[in-house]
């Protein structure tokens, strides 16, 4: 086993310790970004000299607030008036979590099988424009509807992704470069679908790019009322977890997936395709972020544009790494970049840019990721791999 | 326990014999211009402007039927299929230059068939794709340089992110645009030593270091330009750009003139550097030991290269110049930063050291591809409303993706790329 299997073996373990050191200078570093920039504080620059502690007393409140605000935006909010308002905070996280559990189990699968699937983008496009197509061009019942929409869309992405493998497979083709001009590719082609009065420009539509609302009948139905926004997305999202749980830890297929992760020659030794299975593992990577597009493209109520896709493809990768690709991980690492997300329009209230969240949220996977940065800055020892 | 597998040659399968691939899409291609663009294309003539008012040789424009015309190209393009084809039968490979040449008649054929009826100004069309393509050559030159030494460099969006942040807040807030220049330079050179001593010294898997280093910068530009460009226009955003340079005698060139020799100082630095990275890669002891490391680092290490020190600078020198490709976004074509401005333009540039074969002049041209892309779209939605001009910026795309798998049999990259030397 060479060193770089240990350091990779190692980022996946991530002790507890670790994580949470991680987290913690994340957000410490998040707070002197919030600070340095914020208005009041640079208000005080002027007289730091004759008085730095303004400065400071300035630069902690605005900390203070600016993390107040992420817990009132994204689970309780304290100063509401009334239960709906109150509680709506933490429906919200779980809302927009859920796209990102099920697209980051996808690329969680990639990593288990040896694949970076860096397609998120294009893969959900695809989901997307199969769900798109069925859910307003189609009259079907309630409820079929919705779940022959849902289907589609994974079938969409998942071929996508499959043809990936498949590229990898036959030609040796690195799959970080073709997802990411498939990426473009489903850009462009969605944007011509959306442009396109017979297929899928909304009905007596403008110029704009734009597709007509899912109808009500393939919408995923709200779970608690019309006052919370919250959808079945996030059982749906729990689903695929424990879905991905079997796959990878109790199936036969999940087995070959990771022995092929582990050590391609081996498995080739061993009978099982690695060409084969590259396919497999792309499609079925692909189909979780499938669901993710079904989740974004029937949840909507309004009509789509391309940019619907929210950038879920790449925070998915994020989320992946932070989860250490198993599934509990991944359902912990989507709540808690959702919270991020929810607590956003907050913060940005308070004069505090969401913008930091994103930092916050590379930085701490980057100190996930690289072990040794974190064991250098906290004088940690080297932890032992068995 | 998963693992991420980093295996010689990154990207690409290694072979060396001479495939059909080439013959076939070249041929598909031909047909495509000779039928698509010829016997069915639009009818109505086309003016090919070759040369501005004030040029000295002034060169009249060239009338012609789109159609005939791009009949002509078809077939032009035919007879290299022709070529490659016999070429492929000897065994032998199709030389790069030829498949560049009917690269170049195909989208001259394309720019004939959208433009019937109208005029085609050609050296406006070249010389906004090479400005557009600049930023991409240097991020691709970036990347090159890192590879080349075995170190992947996915990160290339961040510091062309980071050079263009940098250049637009130093320029303004300094006065001087060359300040601009030298922060961008710095700045991302300073992200790239991160990058290379994240992969060297502590074996950080190098694809998931650039993608987190990605991500990073756009969060912290993202967050500076909210909190801070966004309300501080004037006094934190608001650069200039370089003036044009008009070189004597050489601007007044038909065609290549206006294109080539009125840019800006990004511009020319841009074509002194291209041969240089090339002179120095291959015709200097220095380069020799480079991709010795890049190669095979024990043979390299055995001979008393150090290995981690050549990799730490090569990638920091090519972060620098990945920077300067991010200062040429804003001083030197916008005049402002914006946020995440590159818009995927590194991943392009990714795209283009293996379309280029890690050769610093084809990923140039492979840079150019993609420039003429970005402007073909601006132009054609003008000339011709009603083409879907989804597919033409789709065309880059695809090309990378047929280069990638199609041609796979002839791309060969570093043999170490990617794999961290250990010293045993």
């Amino acid at each position: 086993m060479s060193e770089d299997n240990k350091l990779l073996k190692e980022i996946m373990s991530g002790s507890p310790l670790r994580i949470t050191l991680s987290v913690l200078l994340g957000f410490i570093i998040g707070s002197i970004f919030m600070a340095v920039f914020n208005e009041n504080v640079v208000a005080t620059y002027a007289s730091f000299f004759s008085s730095p502690g303004t400065t400071f007393q300035v630069a902690g409140q605005t900390i203070v607030d600016g993390y107040v605000a992420l817990f009132n935006g994204s689970i309780i909010n304290l100063s509401a008036d009334n239960p709906v308002s109150m509680f709506r905070p933490i429906t919200e996280t779980l809302r927009l979590a859920a796209p990102l559990i099920m697209a980051g189990l996808g690329v969680a699968l990639g990593f288990r099988v040896g694949l970076f699937n860096v397609g998120g983008t294009g893969q959900l496009i695809m989901g997307l424009l199969g769900a798109t197509w069925i859910s307003t061009r189609f009259d079907l019942p309630w409820g079929l509807h919705m779940v022959v929409a849902l289907i589609v869309a994974i079938i969409f992405a998942g071929a996508t992704g499959g043809l990936v493998g498949f590229l990898k497979a036959k030609t040796g083709a690195h799959e970080v470069i073709v997802t990411i001009m498939l990426n473009y590719v489903a850009i462009d082609l969605f944007t011509f679908f959306l442009r396109t009065p017979s297929l899928l420009l909304e009905h007596g539509g403008g110029g704009n790019p734009k597709s007509d609302p899912p109808a009500l009948t393939a919408q995923f139905p709200r779970l608690l009322g019309d006052s919370f926004g919250l959808n079945i997305g996030i059982i749906l999202a729990i689903v695929a977890a424990v879905v991905y749980w079997w796959l990878m830890e109790r199936s036969t297929i999940g087995y070959r997936f990771r022995m092929v992760g582990h050590n391609a020659n081996a498995a080739r030794a061993a009978g099982i395709s690695v060409e084969r299975t590259y396919v497999w593992a792309m499609a079925a990577s692909a189909a979780f972020i499938g669901l993710a597009a079904a989740n974004q493209g029937l949840s909507a109520t309004s009509g789509l544009t391309s940019s619907i896709h929210a950038n879920i493809g790449f925070d998915a990768i994020t989320v992946a790494l932070l989860g250490g690709s198993r599934a509990r991980g991944v359902v912990v690492a989507g709540l808690v970049f959702g919270a991020f997300k929810a607590g956003s329009p907050t913060m940005q209230i308070l004069g505090v840019s969401p913008e930091v969240l994103g930092i916050v949220q590379a930085l701490i996977v980057l100190f996930i990721a690289a072990p040794p940065l974190i064991r250098a800055i906290f004088r940690l020892p080297k932890a032992e791999v068995k | 326990m998963s693992k991420l597998e980093v295996t010689p040659g990154m990207f690409s399968n290694a072979e060396v014999r001479p495939s059909w691939k080439t013959s076939i899409v070249l041929g598909a291609f031909s047909l495509l211009v000779l039928f698509a663009f010829g016997f069915f294309g639009k009818p109505g003539d086309v003016t090919y402007n070759l040369s501005n008012k004030g040029d000295i040789f002034s060169v009249p424009d060239i009338v012609v039927a789109s159609t005939f015309a791009n009949i002509v190209f078809g077939s032009l393009m035919l007879a290299i299929t022709a070529i490659s084809v016999w070429r492929t039968i000897q065994g032998k490979r199709t030389p790069s230059w030829l498949t560049l040449i009917a690269g170049l008649i195909g989208a001259t054929a394309l720019l004939g068939w959208l433009a019937a009826g109208n005029t085609v100004p050609v050296s406006f069309i070249l010389g906004s794709a090479i400005v557009l393509a600049v930023p991409i050559i240097l991020g691709g030159l970036g990347g090159l340089m890192s590879e080349r030494v075995g170190v992947v460099n996915i990160a290339i969006e961040g510091q062309l992110l980071t050079g263009a942040f940098m250049a637009a807040v130093v320029g303004t807030v300094t006065h001087n645009l060359w300040f601009g220049l030298i922060a961008a330079m710095v700045a991302s050179a300073i992200l790239s030593m991160a990058l290379a001593s994240l992969a060297i010294k502590y074996l950080v898997d190098q694809i998931i270091i650039g993608v987190l280093i990605n991500v990073l910068v756009i969060g912290i530009t993202n967050f500076l330009y909210s909190q801070w460009l966004a309300s501080a226009g004037e006094e934190a955003n608001f650069p200039g750009t370089f003036d044009i340079i008009s070189i004597p005698y050489l601007s007044g060139l038909p065609i290549i003139g206006p294109a080539l020799f009125e840019a800006r100082i990004t511009v020319y630095l841009t074509f002194i550097l291209v041969p240089l990275v090339w002179f120095v890669l291959f015709r200097t002891k220095l380069g020799l030991r480079a991709r010795a490391v890049g190669e095979h680092p024990t043979a390299a290490d055995t001979v008393g290269i150090n290995v981690g020190r050549t990799r730490f600078w090569w990638v920091t020198i090519g972060g620098a110049i990945a920077g300067l490709g991010g200062a040429a976004l804003t001083i030197g074509n916008v005049g402002a930063f914006g946020r995440e401005m590159s818009g995927g333009l590194g991943f392009i540039a990714l795209a283009v050291v293996i379309l280029g074969r890690w050769q610093p002049f084809y990923v140039s041209a492979a840079a150019l591809l993609f420039g003429f892309a970005i402007i073909l779209r601006v132009w054609a939605n003008g000339v011709a409303p009603g083409i879907p001009t989804d597919f033409i910026t789709m065309v880059p795309y695809l090309v990378t993706l047929i280069a990638v798998a199609g041609f796979a049999g002839k791309v060969r990259a570093p043999a170490a790329s990617g794999q961290p030397y250990i010293k045993g």
